[in-house]
């Protein structure tokens, strides 16, 4: 029986003996891992990036919306005109669940804005004080409006960051007045930025006014004063938000007076269910990216396979020696099965390290945020010394196979 | 009387060569005492060649009965006969079958790394075998080094490591001019009066003459089989 160490130093000797094709050999399983580690970062990276996204809208967040949902839940906008949602609605929503922390309805409108003679379309959002709780905002200058200012349909705005750059260039804001349409309206707050939303949107190209003044001054093509075009519910944790959701659809059932077995007429939209939808969108498309690299994987141990089998041609002599001085089957199998287990294994480990400045580099090309798991670096490994075992096999079983009178007889 | 260390009866190897049968053992039948050194002789297709293959343990009769040492070759598995390959048989080859990767001393070492020696005893006996083949000062050389001599030498001390019962050398002087040849010879017969049992196989009648006895074979049959009388020194 030959020793362990005996065997690992025959292996290391016959790859240090040729250097070149030992490199060379390696360097396509080199390439196969380092682009499945370099692809599955870039695609966890685009998933981080899309899930951080969406949860920025607004955790625990329900939003309803009016009009029928199509299956699936995932129509994000229901028909332009439909009005089924109304004030009340959310005020019923607020006096019945507890679990509710934030109830805000709210409509919006698009409108031309002009201050200090600088021009701008953007989303005017009417709501109310409880839509920056229900939303995750913060004020990052001055105030948000109350309700006292909201009962009142005062004419006051909180912008997003976007305006503010936009409209007021090196500027403070608060305090100044810009005009939406024809009417004057005073800046009291200005909105911590939110960035991009998992959809592409700018977030912070918002102004938000009260309710009442949106619906009085700004939207006033609708025909309802009541009717909102949103309602947003905070639930008070993760684990309530799924029963809340299912109240909030029976109560505006009851109250929309729709009979059992027919079609809501609005639209409770769960980000979380949202973010996994999206998640999983991305996984898929990181598995995608994944496949395509383990390709080039198969064809570096293809390569093994091929160097192997003219390694064994070529040492046909020696393993007949080998086997002439008492070498047993299993002792070359074992020989020749490590030097291909070697050549795949320290290719995973280069190809891990190209791979990972790979992601590295892509991931601060494409801005986003850079993800590397140990698992997928243990898997990349352990799939090179798979691909090693399997491709080194069949050269290792051939070497194992050769007779010995043959092999030393041939020069 | 002590049982003799090689005992062949009728051993019969047959080829097919396409549509015909070789005989290239027809029935050979003979013993080797412990400590004999035996040339076998004999042209190309007499048969010798795969005597020696059967003797060696690389291959086995088609019919008949060979006991080498205590085992039946014919009864062997492949391991078992890697194992009595390692334990029982040293070859010495014409083209010495060093492996040019490794020193002097790592070829001496290799049958018994298959033998699972412990590495500091296994480089001690190698180290003794190069010293009593005379190259003491060469352990460190690679194959390539070493003149032709040296390295028939150095696979003759391969051929002594795990103390084998038999030295099984094949033309071992045929690629060595005559002196260094006879150097090799002088080497086998030191080796037999210390006690090894040596079979040689050529076709050289002057190497069959330093052996104490020889086998002639012709057409797969033993023609031949008697001791020499002059040994040469």
């Amino acid at each position: 029986m030959m020793r362990t160490a005996d065997l690992v130093a025959t292996a290391a000797n016959a790859l240090r003996s040729n250097p070149l094709r030992s490199a060379l050999t390696a360097l396509g399983v080199i390439i196969g891992v380092a682009s499945v580690v370099a692809m599955v970062a870039l695609g966890s990276g685009a998933q981080a990036r899309v899930q951080q996204s969406i949860s920025s809208l607004g955790s625990n967040l329900l939003i309803i919306v009016p009009g029928a949902s199509q299956s699936g839940g995932m129509r994000m906008a229901a028909g332009g005109d439909t009005q089924t949602l109304t004030i009340d609605d959310a005020e019923a929503i607020r006096a019945q669940f507890p679990d509710a922390a934030a109830v805000s309805p709210s409509q919006s409108a698009r409108a031309q804005i002009v201050a200090n003679g600088l021009n701008w379309n953007t989303r005017i959002e009417g709501a109310t004080p409880d839509y920056l709780i229900a939303r995750d905002w913060t004020v990052e200058q001055g105030r948000f409006f109350d309700d006292a200012e909201e009962r009142q349909a005062r004419r006051v705005v909180v912008i997003g960051a976007t305006i503010a750059a936009e409209l007021f260039p090196n500027m403070d804001p608060v305090g100044e007045t810009m005009r939406i349409n024809s009417g004057s309206y005073e800046v009291i707050g200005v909105l911590a930025s939110k960035g991009q939303s998992g959809f592409g949107m700018d977030q912070d190209d918002i102004v938000v006014a009260p309710l009442s003044t949106v619906k009085r001054r700004i939207s006033g093509r609708w025909r309802r004063a009541d009717t909102v075009s949103q309602i947003s519910v905070k639930a008070t944790s993760e684990e309530t938000l799924p029963r809340l959701q299912e109240d909030v659809t029976e109560l505006l059932r009851q109250r929309h007076r729709i009979r059992p077995g027919a079609d809501d007429d609005f639209t409770v939209q769960n980000l979380s269910s949202i973010t996994e939808a999206a998640g999983e969108a991305t996984q898929v498309f990181t598995y995608l990216l994944a496949g395509i690299s383990a390709v080039s994987l198969l064809v570096g141990g293809i390569g093994i396979m091929n160097i192997m089998l003219v390694s064994v041609t070529e040492r046909t002599r020696e393993i007949g020696l080998r086997k002439a001085l008492g070498a047993r089957q299993a002792d070359i199998l074992r020989q020749f099965g490590l030097e291909a287990v070697t050549l795949s294994v320290a290719g995973g480990l280069i190809g891990l390290v190209f791979g990972v400045l790979g992601a590295w580099g892509l991931t601060t090309l494409a801005d986003l945020p850079l993800v590397l798991s140990p698992l997928n670096a243990a898997l990349a490994i352990g799939f090179s010394a798979f691909v090693g075992i399997v491709f080194g096999a069949y050269p290792a079983w051939r070497a194992a196979q050769l007779d010995p009178i043959e092999a030393l007889r041939r020069e | 009387m002590e049982a003799p260390l090689i005992a062949a009866n009728d051993l019969v190897k047959l080829y097919e060569m396409g549509e015909e049968t070789v005989h290239a053992l027809a029935g050979v039948r003979f013993e080797i005492a412990r400590g004999d050194y035996c040339a076998i002789v004999g042209p190309s297709g007499s048969g010798k060649s795969t005597l020696m293959n059967i003797l060696g343990g690389l291959d086995k009769p088609t019919s008949g009965r060979i006991v080498i040492d205590g085992s039946d070759i014919s009864a062997l598995s492949d391991e078992e006969l890697a194992t009595f390959r390692n334990r029982t048989i040293g070859f010495v080859f014409q083209s010495f079958n060093l492996l040019p990767r490794l020193s002097a001393l790592e070829n001496v070492e290799l049958p018994m790394i298959y033998a699972g020696k412990d590495p500091v005893e296994r480089r001690a006996l190698a180290q003794g075998l190069m010293k009593r083949v005379g190259l003491g000062e060469r352990m460190g050389h690679k194959p390539t080094q070493l003149s032709g001599g040296q390295q028939q030498r150095v696979a003759i001390a391969r051929a002594l490591a795990g103390r084998p019962a038999l030295i099984l050398a094949d033309e071992p002087t045929g690629a060595l001019d005559t002196n260094t040849g006879k150097e090799i010879l002088a080497l086998f017969s030191e080796l037999n009066k210390e006690g090894a049992t040596i079979v040689i196989v050529t076709h050289d009648l002057e190497v069959a003459a330093a052996a104490k006895r020889t086998i002639e074979m012709r057409d797969g049959r033993i023609v031949r089989d008697q001791v020499n009388a002059v040994r040469a020194a």
